[in-house]
């Protein structure tokens, strides 16, 4: 009893000592994160996915996507590198313009689903009772279905009512999101009613925090780190989902290309034998994105722990 | 006298036992069962039990972190369970509570000068551009280090983050501090320190303490009145010295001789409880004590002994005193 002061002991001191003076949790995490050679070989390869699609029809002489019956169904070759198609395309360029389709309605259909899933779940968790009530049972109803089905049908549906093909992106979009929503708003709500009962928010309670506080500055810090995390996996489910919806002809239709309906578009006996650079390739980019995306958002969930320490 | 800082009258609180499909109410833990505590400007009030004895459930109480069941608890005055939410919140800041577990109570996500100032903030307590040097001046007098301020919760000990606690408490300026043994978490080196800096606090400020502890040698170190309850009742209250030197009652005579410091004012007899605290949600009848009381006598078993006046401030509650 005799060491006894008012001032913090020296292990404490030292203790606070060897971490860096100042550190944001983010950065932190990104730190985790470099360090993590299978989540960066993903995020490299994401990166590269990208920057490919986007930028690298802008390099190709056939970007304008001349038909050419000259020229139908070559196997690759210096000039084609991936070969051309039946109209005699050239196959990486529609490979890269099809990825823009392809990412581009994974990403904003995951958009669309994290804003609204998170809106929703939010609302039900602050409010509880009737309206609680209301938006959990029609998510509970739309996650008892299963996805595929309900997109088959309303596929068939826009095809049935004939709407033009480049609004089809959009609604597949949409579509996506209406079946990717309510999982996240019951992740969402689930964690708000757990935050709401952990102590730091009797703390704010006490401190008398009014409701804006609360929930900006305290509850929902505490669920974008899983947001993240579930963000980024589920733009690979949509993706591989509209993949699955192009390929049976009733997502994105052509001319605009995805990495579906380019495999849709070799789906028969000849093309398989015999011209396997019409399949191959959009089949390798699904399936080498979607584990990268799956590879990364795994390791941003270990970095993404703030209690989780090195 | 003056008008007492905080009275507690009666106070009530039970939490329903439910059960099957429909939640029905099967019952009721009676965790604060007819509390009656007043607290004068500067006191510090030590309340001990054993684990389940509802210590907690009164600190909650009070300041309505939880709802009463019934009674009345007036803060400077104020019946707190009758002002409207946005009174309450207003009144907030000059009654807190220190939490006993230094690592939950702490948002994992939120600096430490964040957690510590914005209640100065959210409140208009403070101009925005003095609440750092307020934080500094906290932090200091918690025996913290300025570069602390701008670290996550993470990065700190036990009895740093229990310092973080009290920080955040003391910024506001309060009247009132209602300590949940913010010292049983820690590590017994640390305790020792964490009790001293609430004493510091205590002199230099001139706080009033609801100091809440299973452990009598804790208290013993800080307080000048002690109330000792069991199974959601107060048993006994006494100033510490007439409480340490001349104990009424049975169970606080069993607390006291179980406390490890050889006491050497006074040589008593060794009581040694048998059996365990009864489950709160059918406590025994008349004396709630009486299962585990080495004196219990019939009308222990049958009637509720009064919590009679024994002069000074000396009040207890047994029929054999
Ligand atoms: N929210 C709650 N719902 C139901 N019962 C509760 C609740 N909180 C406390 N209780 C019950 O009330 C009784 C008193 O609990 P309380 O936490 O106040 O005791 P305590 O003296 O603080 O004990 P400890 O030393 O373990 O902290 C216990 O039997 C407990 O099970
Ligand atoms: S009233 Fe009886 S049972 Fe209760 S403490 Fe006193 S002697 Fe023991
Ligand atoms: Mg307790």
């Amino acid at each position: 009893m005799s060491s006894i002061s008012g001032s913090v002991t020296k292990t404490e001191a030292h203790q606070a000592a060897v971490t860096p003076i100042r550190s944001s949790l983010w950065r932190q995490a990104l730190h985790r994160l470099r360090k993590n050679k299978l989540a960066m070989s993903g995020f490299i390869f994401i990166v590269f996915m990208l920057l490919a699609c986007f930028a690298g029809p802008l390099f190709s002489p056939y970007a304008d996507n001349k038909i050419n019956p000259a020229n139908m169904n070559a196997a690759p070759s210096l000039k084609h590198w991936l070969g051309t198609d039946m109209l005699g395309r050239d196959v990486l360029t529609r490979l890269l313009q099809a990825g823009r389709i392809s990412l581009t309605v994974g990403i904003a259909s995951m958009c669309i689903s994290v804003i609204l899933g998170s809106i929703l779940g939010a609302v039900a968790a602050y409010y509880r009772g009737i309206v609680d009530q209301i938006i959990m049972r029609v998510a509970d109803l739309l996650l008892t279905i299963p996805g595929l089905p309900i997109l088959f049908i309303m596929g068939a549906l826009l095809s049935e009512w004939k709407i033009p093909s480049e609004y089809r992106m959009y609604i597949v979009m949409l579509m996506l999101s209406f079946i990717g929503w309510p999982g996240l708003a019951r992740l969402v709500r689930s964690q708000m009613l757990s935050i709401r009962e952990r102590e730091f928010m009797q703390a704010a309670i006490v401190l008398g925090l009014n409701d804006r506080r609360k929930l900006f500055n305290h509850m929902i810090p505490n669920i974008i780190p899983l947001l993240i995390v579930v963000a980024t996996l589920s733009i690979g489910g949509a993706i591989l989902s509209e993949s699955v919806l192009s390929f049976f002809g009733l997502g994105v239709m052509p001319p605009t290309p995805t990495w579906g309906n380019m495999i849709d578009a070799a789906n028969n006996l000849i093309d398989f034998e015999k011209h396997p650079w019409l399949w191959i390739p959009p089949g390798v980019a699904i399936f080498t994105t979607v584990i990268a995306i799956n590879i990364f958002g795994d390791g941003l969930r270990d970095v993404l722990d703030p209690k989780q320490k090195k | 006298m003056s008008e007492p800082l905080l009275e507690v009258n009666h106070l009530k609180k039970y939490f329903p036992i439910t059960s099957g499909l429909f939640n029905r109410t099967i019952g009721h833990v009676k965790a604060v069962d007819d509390i009656s505590i007043t607290l004068q400007q500067g006191e510090t009030f030590g309340l001990v039990g054993e684990s389940g004895s509802g210590k907690s459930t009164v600190g909650r109480t009070i300041i309505r972190l939880t709802d009463k069941t019934d009674g009345e608890v007036k803060f400077k005055g104020i019946d707190l369970y009758n002002v409207p939410e946005k009174e309450l919140r207003k009144l907030r800041p000059k009654m807190q509570l220190i939490f006993q577990d230094p690592y939950s109570s702490l948002n994992p996500r939120v600096r430490v000068g964040d957690a510590i100032g914005e209640a100065l903030i959210n409140h208009g307590l403070a101009p925005k551009e003095e609440v750092r040097d307020r934080v500094l001046d906290v932090l200091d007098s918690c025996g913290l280090s300025s570069y602390h301020i701008d670290r996550f919760p993470h990065e700190f000990s036990g009895g740093q983050r229990q310092r973080i606690g009290i920080a955040r408490a003391l910024i506001l300026d309060p009247d009132l501090i209602i300590a949940d043994e913010p010292v049983s978490a820690l590590d017994v080196s640390i305790q020792a320190q964490i009790i001293n800096l609430f004493r510091k606090l205590q002199t230099t400020r001139g706080l009033t303490y609801l100091f809440i502890s299973h452990d009598l040698s804790v208290v013993e170190h800080l307080c000048n009145r002690i109330g000792v309850m069991y199974l959601g009742t107060m048993m006994e209250t006494a100033s510490r010295d007439e409480l340490f030197k001349n104990p009424l009652h049975p169970y606080t005579k069993a607390l006291l001789s179980a406390v490890p410091i050889p006491v050497p004012r006074l040589k008593r007899e060794r009581i040694v409880l048998k059996g365990d605290i009864p489950n709160p949600a059918n406590p025994p009848a008349g004396c709630k004590f009486h299962t585990r009381c080495p004196f219990a006598a019939d009308v222990c078993r049958e009637q509720v002994p009064v919590f009679r006046h024994m002069g000074g401030d000396h009040y207890v509650a047994c029929h054999l005193v």
